[in-house]
């Protein structure tokens, strides 16, 4: 559906090769193929921008929307794990902090001055609005934390966990168990946070109507356009200098620290930009679905943004993006029809996709290659 | 001084579940270096078998001394064929492995509410375990519930076994040299392939164990995995990999430090100064409790 720029390195071979070329030109693309990536660029502006409104109902192209908002978090994971090695399995957190942040504005808006989000004045508990409810009824506060919350988050867990060098299995645990941890608070605050419900029944978006189908088209193209941003600049600090460390980082990250570097460093950068764009997701989900709540942010959203990426393919770009696209959208259509059919496929796509095809999807294009340049050297090349 | 002897002792029954979940983790994460996500399944197989034998075997008593040889081998034979499936092509890739067993929790997950139904289902429990014994009487007598007691021994049982294995049996032998050399270990005649399939059953089995026991203090049901895996990958990680008296430590302290937090604020309040104290521990000792020294660069 999208089909975005053309980086389409997955394997660390292309990658060498990529590095060696002349970094001379650093146009808008970044070095490495600025015409195909334009090209493509383009090709996935005018299939979100014009084929798919003009081709989906307002009913699908609401749940194009919630995609979209997937693979924005894809393009994060696609910079921390694939390019960096970073398995975050708690992107839920930083959604889940962006929607709040989000949906607690929304809340507050519809309202009015004076009164009490709906759920509040349900169980009668808060008389007034909590202290740390009260600055997200400003709209820019709001906006910026939408961003600006999970990415100092992320500065603040990240720089305890990479300083002491926690790598590997251990981040993934634990940021699986901050997303644990994070989704059992929020129920747990049933009177400041809707509890399990979470924060639901959002009528308006910054004074437009949520049920006018014409105001939830704007969100649609808001929400596109935000992530072909998201996707130029990852490209643009893919093929940065610090992208290539970033690389180096996840290879040899002994090399690098006797290279003068701090590794530390270059994985907090992955690691909060990663976060801000799963929080400015999780702000734009909030709109296009009029809720939030610790369901869709624990353990197991966590690991199903994850998903995506993994069978789209972690190292590129391309790849996780529609990987994320894709496997939400099998996801609607598998399990409207057949809900347990759904749990027994998307196992089955992790152990595949994983197992057997590392690369993921992305990677296939390369392995077909390879071995069809083997079948020409008559198979001797192994 | 009864409260805090009754949340000690809470404590310490939180923290022997907590063992018995973690110690098949420490062989299969800590040994062999793979993150079996499906782990947790394994602990609900234990307690799904409970509950058909409690079907088929009317005392409570019998059919729980039953299900827990069987469990150990229904479990372990998971764990078996799942190595033999699918982890023995990742061991040079432990993260991915992580993401690959849980595709299988999922399935395996899908499967017992295919077969069960979603909702949680309860097993009896023996009368021996029913009742508490008495430790101080008076106005505000302390009690110990019989069950509680009943993991705890269960608990320390199946570590002294495992330890008691790995230390004196020739298995236990060959799997520390699978462990510390792979390669010295095949060229010295072991069959290495065997040797991980062999330490994943008895991991996977000792799941199966920590399964039966589950069913004395909460429901049975298809999610009940997910809800103890990951307190199960932080005992190992705080305990040290590898390190079976790290994760002995570990889960009695985790279990106290969340009983006593439990008790003076809430429990989901609890669960997140857990988690603060563990990154605060890791920030002292990055490699966990106990590490083994080499001379390695991390």
């Amino acid at each position: 559906m999208t089909t975005t720029t053309t980086d389409s390195a997955a394997t660390k071979a292309e990658t060498a090769t990529e590095a060696k070329q002349p970094t001379g030109f650093k146009g808008l693309w970044g070095a490495g193929r600025p015409a195909r990536a334009a090209v493509g660029f383009a090709a996935a502006a005018v299939v979100l921008f014009a084929v798919a409104p003009l081709a989906l109902s307002d009913f699908r192209l609401g749940l194009l929307a919630k995609y979209l908002c997937t693979a924005m978090v894809a393009v994060g994971i696609c910079l921390a794990w694939g390019r960096g090695g970073l398995l975050t399995l708690g992107q839920g957190v930083f959604f889940g902090l962006g929607g709040y942040a989000m949906a607690m504005h929304l809340k507050i808006a519809d309202a009015g001055p004076g009164n009490l989000p709906d759920f509040m004045q349900l169980y009668g508990t808060a008389t007034e609005l909590p202290w740390w409810w009260r600055p997200f009824g400003n709209p820019v506060f709001a906006l910026a934390a939408t961003v600006l919350l999970p990415m100092a988050v992320a500065a603040i867990l990240g720089s305890f966990i990479f300083r002491r060098r926690v790598k590997g299995a251990y981040f993934a645990i634990l940021s699986q168990a901050l997303a644990a941890a994070f989704s059992i608070w929020l129920i747990g605050q049933q009177a400041t946070t809707g509890g399990t419900n979470g924060l639901t029944d959002i009528q308006g978006f910054f004074g437009y109507d949520l049920d006018d189908p014409v105001n939830q088209r704007m969100v649609y193209f808001i929400i596109a356009a935000v992530l072909l941003l998201l996707i130029a600049s990852a490209r643009q600090l893919i093929h940065s200098r610090y992208g290539e460390l970033l690389v180096a980082v996840r290879d040899s990250e002994e090399r690098v620290r006797f290279l003068g570097y701090n590794p530390a460093n270059v994985k907090l950068v992955a690691y909060v930009v990663a976060a801000g764009m799963a929080g400015l997701a999780g702000a734009l989900f909030v709109p296009v679905v009029g809720i939030i709540s610790p369901a869709l942010i624990g353990i197991v959203p966590s690991i199903e943004l994850v998903i995506g990426a993994a069978v789209g393919g972690r190292a590129s770009l391309v790849g996780a993006v529609l990987g994320a696209v894709g496997v939400a959208w099998a996801k609607t259509a598998l399990s409207e029809e057949f809900p347990a059919a759904w749990t027994y496929f998307q196992g089955l796509l992790f152990v595949v996709a994983l197992a057997f095809l590392p690369g993921g999807l992305a990677s296939l294009a390369g392995i077909i290659r390879r071995r069809r340049a083997n079948q020409a050297l008559g198979g001797e090349v192994a | 001084m009864t409260v805090i002897l009754g949340q000690t002792f809470t404590g310490i029954s939180i923290g022997a579940v907590l063992l018995l979940i973690a110690l098949g983790l420490s062989l299969t994460f800590g040994q062999m270096n793979v993150i079996n996500m499906a782990h947790g399944e394994f602990i609900m197989a234990g307690a799904y078998t409970t509950y058909v034998l409690q079907k088929s075997i009317t005392s409570a008593g019998l059919s729980m001394l039953v299900a827990l040889p069987v469990a150990f081998l229904v479990s372990g034979a998971l764990g078996a064929l799942l190595e033999w499936l699918l982890i023995r092509r990742l061991y040079l890739r432990p993260l991915d492995t992580l993401l690959v067993t849980w595709g299988v929790s999922l399935m395996l997950q899908q499967l017992a509410r295919d077969i069960f139904g979603a909702p949680n289902v309860q097993t009896r429990a023996p009368d021996v375990l029913t009742g508490h014994i008495t430790v101080l009487g008076g106005d505000d007598p302390l009690t110990f519930a019989n069950s509680r007691l009943f993991i705890l021994g269960l608990a320390i049982a199946a570590v002294v076994a495992l330890s008691l294995t790995l230390r004196l049996t020739p298995l236990g032998r060959r799997i520390r040299a699978v462990v510390q050399n792979r390669d010295l270990a095949e060229v010295s005649g072991i069959s290495t392939g065997r040797v991980d399939r062999t330490a994943f059953f008895i991991g996977s089995g000792l799941a199966g164990v920590a399964g039966v026991a589950l069913t004395l203090v909460g429901p049975i049901g298809p999610t009940m995995g997910t809800n103890v895996i990951i307190d199960a990958f932080l005992v190992i990680v705080v305990g040290g990999i590898g390190q079976l008296k790290g994760s002995v430590i570990v889960a009695f302290v985790l279990g106290v430090l969340q009983s006593v937090l439990e008790y003076s604020t809430t429990v989901s309040v609890a669960k997140v100064l857990v988690l603060v104290a563990i990154v605060a521990f890791l920030q002292w000792r990055p490699q966990g409790l106990y590490t083994l020294r080499t001379r390695s660069l991390v």
